[in-house]
């Protein structure tokens, strides 16, 4: 009797021993329709921190192929199998709201890389355990908004993707233009994987609008913009902040010269006036992420992956006080770190979580850029 | 609508069509030849279009290296059947085309600067480094289970497509490109225009149409695949190496996927998983013409792009759910209208 309490008095030692260090899970789209955002995230997540007030971090990467099922199967792996503490990802929101009932069941805390608000909704009493870093496409839509308006535009065409992110967009959009009175005067679809946006072009220009919204992801947004000004349309164009990599003004090139978009102030860091509470970060991220992957080469996407690095480390040397890593009470204390960080300045804004809010994000976390000879100007 | 606009619309479809009919023509002869319903066939697409796009940025494209590593395990495979089989007189043909010609186009895509070069050079180039992986694709992947059912072959296609598309992302990245346009010309007939790019695919798919014509009718390696087609045994009765007609099918193949990239390259943006969408209408015309007819399948691929071109106009949201709905009630007319032979296993 009294042996076998040793031995598994000795066995808890063990595993405790053994779970000591801090298990980070990671999923994301490395491949699949969404790799060029998951590409970068990928790469920024070896630049995370791998020990956190002492603490050894471990990150485990698994890639789920822009996919909702395998996004799922990776969560539950994670959690199940490697005992993670938070789950980091996915890079899209139809697989970060799969993910959300996944964690919570099980009570770990997820901290999302994907635009939308749906993900953290408030209403939803599952999101208690759900964080994420991108913006949410109302703080973008907004800021397109409110530059149309001062631009003395009236009338605008939407084309999007056929997806959840052209949705997404067209609804944010619609209702603040319906508020400001901004008229929509035609809403068309196309597929990423589309040779020829002919049609939908010829509708928009016939419809004769003041700007044009081009809402899509990476490389493939340029293509109705280079479409319409093969039909010499004339007017305004405005994409939106999934276009901020250099692969897009490669394949744009001139055609893509004077687009106005918001973003995240990462994308043009060094413009930033000193006194913006971002600028330090969001440049320590960029010299990071390029002394490892080239100049360059940075994505306003990998920012998203820092981002949750950082909340991170900011939330769990407190944790630490509260419960061993591996143990329910310490996810339950990381959950409750992150909703409290405040006034943590990250790649894309400064962090304010709060039970309502987790994001966090203000106005700081975005600005209007312009492209101009090629490279992205602030617009001040 | 007015007119202008269903003329530009009329002219974006036959663009695409034009495109689609190629490949609905490839897709038909290697399905008759060797009964492979080729998936793949989109890959060529997009490794032509990227492979280009790749030259012209002065980078060295990812073919290179998959043509090297192909050749080498084709040049080992056969290597091995000709010494089990003590046929030495093939090892020089096995060596020359597995493994000195990928050598050779490697010095000289890696000792010159493609993108100083003309683009017919670039074209050629482009060619002679994608085209060569169809028949090494046949003898790794198909070859060995020529007399497999349709629907193993079908698995195995749908693998090789698999694949190559993760070696596509390896290769290019996620991110897409464009080729420089052949030509800037447009021809202006009142207020309807057509661009030189339109000219340069609906010209080349009708020549390239006509050459396969001719080819099929006239040439004795296109009666071989004739007769390969319209009956296996027959066809090896007379002299007819099976094997060669698969090569030389998928060579054809590959050919026609990557001329169409190339032809699209400068019209769109191409990324490492195009091809398949693009081919998967091919397919649609294919299936239009019962995977057996030529003629039927060319007029369905253009039909296929129209309707694509005009549904993109009227209902964006929804276009690919009309191209692909397609296909139900041809399909249906089709085994209404055709007598049904059972396949001999």
């Amino acid at each position: 009797m009294k042996r076998k309490f040793i031995v598994g008095a000795l066995l808890v030692a063990f595993t405790t021993l053994a779970q000591a260090d801090i298990t980070v899970g990671v999923t994301l789209s490395a491949t699949g329709p969404a790799a060029s955002l998951g590409i970068p995230e990928k790469n920024s997540v070896s630049l995370l921190p791998t020990t956190i007030a002492g603490q050894k971090v471990n990150y485990i990467v698994l890639d789920d192929a822009s996919d909702t099922t395998t996004a799922v199967k990776n969560t539950r792996k994670l959690i199940s199998e490697n005992k993670v503490d938070v789950v980091i990802g996915s890079t899209i929101t139809p697989n970060s709201l799969a993910m959300v009932d996944v964690v919570a069941e099980a009570e770990t805390p997820m901290i999302s890389m994907a635009a939308s608000a749906r993900i953290i909704d408030p209403t939803n009493p599952k999101t208690k355990w759900v964080f994420k870093t991108p913006q949410n496409d109302t703080h973008m839509s907004t800021a397109i908004i409110e530059h149309m308006i001062n631009s003395g535009v009236k009338t605008v065409a939407f084309i999007g993707f056929n997806d959840a992110y052209g949705e997404g967009w067209f609804q944010e959009f619609s209702k603040i233009a319906e508020v400001r009175k901004l008229k929509i005067v035609a809403n068309e679809r196309y597929s990423r994987a589309d040779t020829s946006v002919t049609g939908q072009v010829l509708k928009i220009v016939a419809a004769k609008p003041d700007a044009v919204l081009i809402a899509g992801a990476g490389t493939p947004a340029a293509l109705p913009q280079v479409a319409l000004q093969e039909r010499k349309y004339a007017g305004k164009y405005y994409q939106t902040h999934g276009v901020a990599n250099n692969d897009f003004l490669r394949v744009g090139g001139k055609n893509v010269e004077g687009t106005f978009l918001p973003a995240g102030p990462m994308l043009v860091a060094a413009q930033l006036p000193n006194d913006n509470p971002v600028k330090k970060s969001a440049l320590a991220y960029t010299q990071k992420y390029e002394a490892a992957y080239g100049k360059g080469n940075v994505a306003t996407f990998g920012g998203h992956a820092w981002d949750a690095g950082l909340l991170l480390e900011a939330a769990v040397p407190a944790a630490l006080k509260k419960g061993q890593p591996g143990t329910k009470e310490f996810r339950a204390a990381l959950r409750d770190g992150l909703e409290g960080v405040k006034d943590l300045p990250g790649a894309h804004g400064v962090f304010n979580m709060s039970p309502g809010d987790h994001l966090g994000f203000d106005q700081r976390a975005r600005v209007m850029v312009q492209i101009q000879n090629g490279a992205w100007v602030l617009v001040k | 609508m007015d007119l202008q606009i269903a003329l530009l619309l009329g002219q974006d479809g036959i663009t695409n069509g034009a495109i689609y009919a190629l490949l609905s023509l490839a897709l038909v002869l290697v399905f008759a030849v060797t009964r492979v319903i080729f998936i793949p066939q989109g890959e060529f697409v997009a490794f032509g279009a990227l492979t280009l796009a790749s030259f012209q940025a002065g980078k060295t494209p990812g073919t290179l290296w998959l043509l090297l590593g192909a050749g080498f395990v084709v040049a080992i495979v056969d290597l091995v059947v000709a010494w089990r089989r003590r046929k030495w007189r093939r090892v020089p043909a096995i060596l020359g085309w597995n493994l000195v010609y990928p050598a050779l186009m490697a010095g000289l895509i890696l000792s010159i600067e493609p993108s100083k070069w003309p683009l017919l050079a670039q074209i050629s180039l482009a060619l002679a480094l994608v085209v060569p992986l169809g028949p090494m694709m046949y003898r790794l992947a198909f070859q060995p289970l020529a007399e497999a059912p349709v629907l193993v072959l079908l698995i195995v296609s749908v693998a090789v497509h698999l694949v190559l598309v993760g070696l596509g992302l390896v290769f290019f990245g996620a991110e897409g490109s464009r080729a420089a346009s052949f030509s800037d010309v447009s021809l202006d007939i009142g207020e309807f225009s057509i661009t030189g790019q339109t000219l340069a695919v609906v010209l080349t798919s009708g020549v390239l149409i006509v050459v396969l014509y001719q080819f099929f009718g006239r040439s004795l390696y296109g009666k071989a695949l004739r007769a390969t087609a319209i009956n296996r045994t027959g066809a090896r009765l007379m002299g007819i190496s099976t094997v060669m007609a698969g090569k030389l099918s998928f060579l054809l193949a590959a050919g026609i996927g990557a001329l169409s990239g190339i032809l699209i390259a400068p019209i769109t943006t191409v990324y490492y998983d195009t091809g398949f969408l693009i081919g998967l209408k091919g397919f649609v015309g294919a299936i239009i013409g019962g995977l057996a007819s030529y003629p039927v399948a060319a007029v369905g691929a253009v039909a296929v792009g129209l309707l694509e071109s005009y549904s993109s106009f009227y209902a964006s949201a929804f276009k690919e759910v009309i191209v692909f709905t397609l296909i139900i009630p041809m399909l249906l007319w089709r085994s209404l209208t055709t007598r049904h032979v059972e396949e001999e296993s």
